[in-house]
């Protein structure tokens, strides 16, 4: 990654225009030529610097629901705890954490009625708790990373 | 806002990402067999009703030398979560910043907020600023650090399941 690659990181954090040559707009804003741009953004992307480059949907906006749930899964049945829960193409996170609620993982569902029906799968399929939380609030935030 | 059938189909286009061409919007017209007027329309649209947070990168943030990516947690009585929330959403090293449910006696935070630091001593600062926003209203707090990532596929509509 070097100073361009920084430049254009920053700089399409803040959104991507809509019109006919967004590269070709975004590369004179940069100093850059649109396929140098093209070519920098694909390069980023194929080495893992950027996860996503395009549109961020609001699941809530679509029509679909969210929520944030953990478990306490002991320590000798993680890693089947684990492997049930990712088995659900409705997980689309799931992160180890350190605390007594060890699992975090983040369902999406393209019906809100149909989020309690995973859990309640999960529940039978592990035989654990889920501890549902989802948002009540969001509240703004306008963080970008520095490259 | 209601989005209908043809705002789903660019939806599903653009989901793993926008196209990597010169004028991708018409690169998406052309595959959905739409005018790129259309497409850039309605994509200006739910831009502007939020079914579209932006449109830009994500970058990853481990790569980016982010090693430490807190989930700062905190209890704070219910009747002054929003405002202390819209607070600490300002923060500029906080990246989501949610009020969640409670589940007593187990869990009693209320308030979530991410954070992101390159070191350690980072998230020690980020955190005790963000105790010094909450000051006395501030009834207990924890962070938790994501020691191993099990899944990450991001979110995704199925175009047979809607």
């Amino acid at each position: 990654m070097d100073e361009i690659d920084r430049q254009i990181i920053n700089h399409l954090q803040d959104g991507f225009p809509i019109c006919d040559s967004p590269y070709q707009m975004v590369a004179t804003q940069l100093g850059l030529t649109e396929t140098d741009l093209i070519e920098r953004i694909t390069d980023l992307l194929a080495s893992g610097l950027l996860t996503r480059f395009g549109p961020l949907f609001h699941a809530e906006q679509m029509g679909g629901a969210l929520t944030l749930a953990a478990v306490k899964a002991p320590e000798e049945k993680f890693d089947t705890v684990a492997e049930i829960i990712n088995s659900f193409p409705e997980v689309a996170h799931n992160y180890a954490r350190n605390n007594p609620l060890n699992m975090w993982f983040v369902i999406a569902t393209d019906k809100p009625e149909r989020i309690v029906e995973v859990i309640q799968r999960i529940e039978e399929k592990t035989g654990l708790s889920v501890y549902n939380m989802p948002k009540i609030n969001e509240y703004f935030v306008c963080l970008k990373l520095e490259a | 806002m209601k989005i209908d059938e043809i705002d789903r189909q660019i939806i599903t286009a653009t989901q793993a990402g926008l196209p990597l061409t010169p004028q991708p919007y018409k690169t998406i017209a052309q595959q959905l067999g739409l005018s790129v007027e259309t497409v850039m329309k309605r994509m200006q649209v739910m831009q502007e009703t939020g079914v579209i947070r932006r449109i830009g990168v994500v970058p990853n943030h481990y790569r980016l030398g982010y090693k430490f990516n807190g989930m700062t947690v905190w209890n704070i009585a219910d009747e002054h979560v929003d405002e202390l929330g819209q607070q600490v959403g300002q923060l500029d090293f906080v990246s989501h910043c949610y009020h969640r449910p409670r589940h007593e006696p187990e869990w009693s935070y209320n308030l979530f907020a991410m954070v992101h630091s390159k070191t350690e001593n980072g998230v020690k600062e980020q955190i005790e600023t963000i105790a010094e926003l909450l000051g006395e209203y501030n009834q207990g707090q924890d962070v938790l650090f994501s020691t191993r990532i099990l899944k990450k596929t991001g979110l995704r509509i199925g175009k047979s399941r809607v």
